[in-house]
């Protein structure tokens, strides 16, 4: 978490709706290893962000600067579309709120984990069925299973599949879009524990967003409050959710239910 | 005949379908967009080869027209007629002696030569179309070579069957570059088509043409551990003995006898008259009178 060079660099970067804000001028660095989190209401532009961090929706201004393992830190948002695409299927990943966004549900669970070695050339069938049977087991989801469709899982099943498909090609980097979200406590405690397990195990960095501020607590070491496109409140996590300054921020921490 | 212009279709028509062949052959394997007619036959009938064929077509041609591999089904004879009736054209049923052949569902047995233009009717011809039904994006994924998806498919052949189970309309690779629908015709076909002939493909409906020009590097696509293998019934064919060609099994009595006879009509006559029997045939001069 020290290393000297940030993974991502993120400058000005802006998206607009014609008149209305998507998010503006947010900027940020993440260094390897390291777990952000961005919290804020609906509508406050958090996904927005994630896309266009990832690639799937052209940002109206700004830079995105990766740390590429073969040229150094390039700008994503200049980058040509394949050599786009070939970090959105190496380097980094995107796990979906909605497992069904993320995988084919119509592909055995084996399939879905394998398209990403085979999309980047693995043509060793007893190959890419090992590492997804591997693979399933580090999610918790037993061997047996790999050949049934995502569809005859459990919301918590996909989802675990889902991690699973993303993180097979080793990315350094994992934007997640509320990962928790839709389903019940304990599903998501396996779940949150699975991820931390998998981040330390790893070393990813990741970009966490959510509204749920458990999640962030547990899982992300610094935290970007956003409100109306704007980002209005950034620190570490405890300090962020123990000391909130923004008066938005305070609103947002006030509001947790208390069991 | 005169009624018509030559080959049905009008000049204009041709004009603009054989831009699009020759955009085609200098692409191999990339799908060009062309305005498809209507024609007197309904979809799925051979349109897009029909139109192919029309716009290739000159006054000395000889035209072959086969229908998984036979020139005596109602689809060959119609196609058949249609272009007698239209273009005043030669036809023949023998491989050897047809300029351009246009074939649903084969590649003719006997190799072709320089000279000959083969013309498939394509039912579906993006590859990518049933595991991604956005034609926006297979159109991308083309363009960004983005064809991992393609193996996701084999892969869940063999997770499901042991094997590849894809007997037909097999993917393949051309130039190293485009991923290709080689139109149904059975994998046994596949590695004939690195051929001396020209071939063209028309898939009316969905308004596309593509084409290999002759002797293109066509890979059928496998894994490193479950090769392609183009794979027939183990038999002879029963009427003239033939164990290289493709076959047709055919039930021929109540009791549920099977014959396997090949695919390819011209093939199979050519042999018996050269004085090939198969187990179940008799020589081609007694047929009449057995």
């Amino acid at each position: 978490m020290t290393q000297d060079n940030p993974l991502l660099q993120v400058e000005g970067l802006s998206k607009f709706y014609g008149h209305r804000i998507g998010c503006a001028d947010v900027g940020f660095d993440l260094y390897p290893g390291e777990v952000m989190g961005i919290v804020g209401e609906s509508g406050s532009g958090k996904s927005t962000l994630l896309n266009c961090l990832a690639g799937h929706l052209p940002p109206d201004q700004g830079r995105v600067m990766f740390d590429t393992r073969a040229d150094g830190m390039r700008d994503t948002v200049t980058m040509s579309e394949p050599e786009r695409r070939m970090l959105g299927r190496t380097d980094w990943a995107f796990v979906h709120q909605h497992a069904r966004d993320g995988l084919r549900m119509n592909v055995s669970a084996g399939g879905n984990v394998g398209e990403r070695l085979m999309a980047v050339g693995a043509r060793h069938y007893g190959d890419i069925r090992g590492t997804a049977i591997d693979w399933l087991d580090r999610v918790e989801i037993a061997e047996d299973r790999i050949d049934d469709r995502p569809r005859q899982f459990s919301g918590g099943m996909q989802q675990r599949l889902q991690i699973a498909r993303n993180l097979v090609t080793g990315p350094r980097l994992v934007f997640m879009d509320e990962p928790t979200g839709g389903l019940d406590v304990s599903v998501q405690a396996r779940l949150l524990d699975l991820l931390r397990g998998l981040v330390r195990e790893m070393g990813l960095s990741a970009i966490i967003v959510t509204h749920d501020l458990a999640v962030v607590r547990l899982l992300a070491h610094r935290l970007m409050v956003m409100k109306d496109g704007y980002v209005v409140e950034t620190g570490l996590t405890d300090q962020v959710l123990d000391d909130p300054q923004h008066g938005y921020t305070q609103l947002l921490v006030s509001s947790v239910l208390q069991v | 005949m005169t009624d018509y212009n030559f080959a049905y279709l009008d000049e204009q028509t041709k004009r603009m379908i054989r831009r699009a062949i020759l955009k085609g052959l200098a692409v191999p394997g990339y799908q060009v967009p062309f305005a498809s007619r209507e024609m007197p036959m309904p979809y799925g009938w051979g349109t897009g080869g029909v139109q192919v064929s029309a716009a290739v077509m000159t006054a000395r041609d000889v035209f072959k027209v086969i229908d998984q591999g036979a020139d005596d089904t109602t689809n060959a004879v119609s196609i058949r007629r249609f272009f007698e009736r239209t273009a005043g054209v030669a036809t023949t049923e023998a491989t050897s002696a047809a300029s351009v052949i246009q074939t649903r569902h084969r590649i003719p047995e006997e190799p072709l030569s320089e000279d000959q233009i083969l013309v498939y009717q394509v039912p579906i011809p993006e590859p990518l179309r049933f595991l991604e039904p956005s034609e926006v994006e297979t159109r991308k994924m083309h363009s960004l070579e983005d064809y991992g998806l393609m193996h996701v498919k084999l892969y869940e052949d063999i997770s499901a069957h042991g094997a590849i189970a894809t007997a037909y309309a097999y993917p393949v690779k051309v130039e190293g570059r485009y991923v290709m629908d080689p139109s149904p015709i059975p994998k046994f076909d596949n590695p004939k088509m690195e051929m001396s002939a020209i071939q063209l493909f028309g898939a009316g409906r969905e308004q596309r043409i593509y084409a290999l020009p002759p002797y293109t590097q066509v890979v059928s696509l496998d894994f490193d551990d479950y090769p392609f293998e183009a794979s027939k019934a183990d038999h002879a064919c029963g009427l003239c003995g033939a164990t290289e060609s493709y076959l047709d099994e055919l039930i021929v009595d109540d009791a549920g006898n099977r014959m396997f006879m090949c695919s390819d009509t011209d093939y199979c006559e050519g042999r018996r008259r050269a004085g090939h029997v198969g187990a179940q045939g008799v020589p081609l001069e007694q047929e009449g009178a057995a």
